[in-house]
């Protein structure tokens, strides 16, 4: 399945986002997903089904104004 | 004391977290300036989230509380958006709002602001609105939901310090009751304690702290202009006169000739 993570494109064979996560090596509770846009809370993540051509972005705390 | 949205601040200086030399230094900094609300952001984690898990790990360290923001976002939707995953993962409702509408003044989009401010406020957000010196705005982003108000004195990162002390002086005047912090803007300690004298409640400031030569002692020196002027406001200044007065007795004078 094709997706776009965090504006790459990415072939991935994960089903949901948590296995995405997984699968591409992410982890530690202070992660935060969107799909297509939409916010998706951690609790989520495991019911959370994608599909080919999904935009999924990953966000961490960064330093800020 | 100090309180935002119910929780009493020691400090009136909240400082930012970007731009230092070394993490080491950004945190022997925020400690210099006595400062216990840092801002923070959200960005794109690309090494399986261990760059984020070191920063977090390092802010939730020095005893802090954070105040995430949503900068760079140039639309209501991408704010709010921002803002809900900055909920989730910083475990707070504070966020400073900020709808960026040019890119070469980086001054706020105060209609996407407006409308961001109230759909955030109505889903139980505390907004800390990043806007501009103007009062209708500021009407607005109140009947929106905010309690408080963070209006620029000039553009972020300019170093400029108030460019516009009647408008400043105008909001404070209008709104007695609203914590008002000025973000954005300020240079030099001299800035932040102008500012202060006007009776504002707090000063946001990062690069002026991040950028000098030596932050630490910046921070120290923010930090103690931010009391100073406060105490100056508290203690009632001496209003501008036209002409000299003296200070020394004139009566008691000799007569030499």
């Amino acid at each position: 399945m094709k997706l776009t993570v965090n504006g790459e494109s990415r072939e991935v064979a994960a089903g949901t986002l948590a296995g995405l996560l997984a699968e591409l090596d992410y982890e530690g509770g202070w992660l935060a997903t969107a799909l297509n846009g939409e916010v998706v809370p951690a609790r989520e993540r495991d019911g959370c089904a994608l599909a080919d051509g999904d935009r999924i972005e990953i966000l961490a705390p960064m330093k800020g104004g | 004391m100090l309180e935002l949205y119910g929780q009493q601040v020691s400090s009136r200086l909240l400082l930012g977290t970007a731009l230092y030399p070394s993490p080491a230094i950004m945190a022997e900094a925020i400690a210099a300036s006595g400062a216990d609300i840092v801002t923070v952001s959200l960005r794109r984690e690309t090494s399986g989230g261990k760059t984020g898990g070191q920063f977090w790990s390092l802010i939730q360290s020095l005893d802090v509380r954070v105040l995430p923001n949503t900068a760079g976002c140039h639309s209501v939707k991408e704010a709010v958006t921002t803002a809900k995953m900055a909920r989730e993962v910083f475990s707070t409702n504070w966020i400073k709002l900020e709808v960026i509408g040019n890119h070469d003044t980086l001054q706020p989009d105060v209609f996407g602001l407006v409308e961001a401010a109230r759909v955030l406020s109505a889903d139980g957000f505390e907004v800390f609105p990043y806007t501009t010196d103007d009062l209708i705005v500021a009407e607005r982003l109140l009947d929106a939901g905010c309690k408080l108000l963070m209006p620029w004195c000039a553009p972020i990162g300019s170093a400029r310090g108030p460019q516009n002390i009647d408008a400043l002086r105008s909001l404070r005047g209008h709104f007695p009751d609203v914590p008002l912090i000025v973000d954005a803007g300020i240079g030099r300690p001299s800035h932040a304690a102008t500012v202060m004298e006007l009776g504002y409640d707090a000063v946001l400031l990062n690069t002026a702290v991040a950028k000098a030569v030596d932050p630490v002692a910046m921070a120290s020196a923010f930090g103690k202009a931010v009391e100073a002027g406060r105490q100056a406001f508290l203690a009632g200044l001496l209003e501008p006169r036209d002409m000299a007065v003296p200070s020394t007795p004139v009566i008691g004078m000799a007569a030499f000739s």
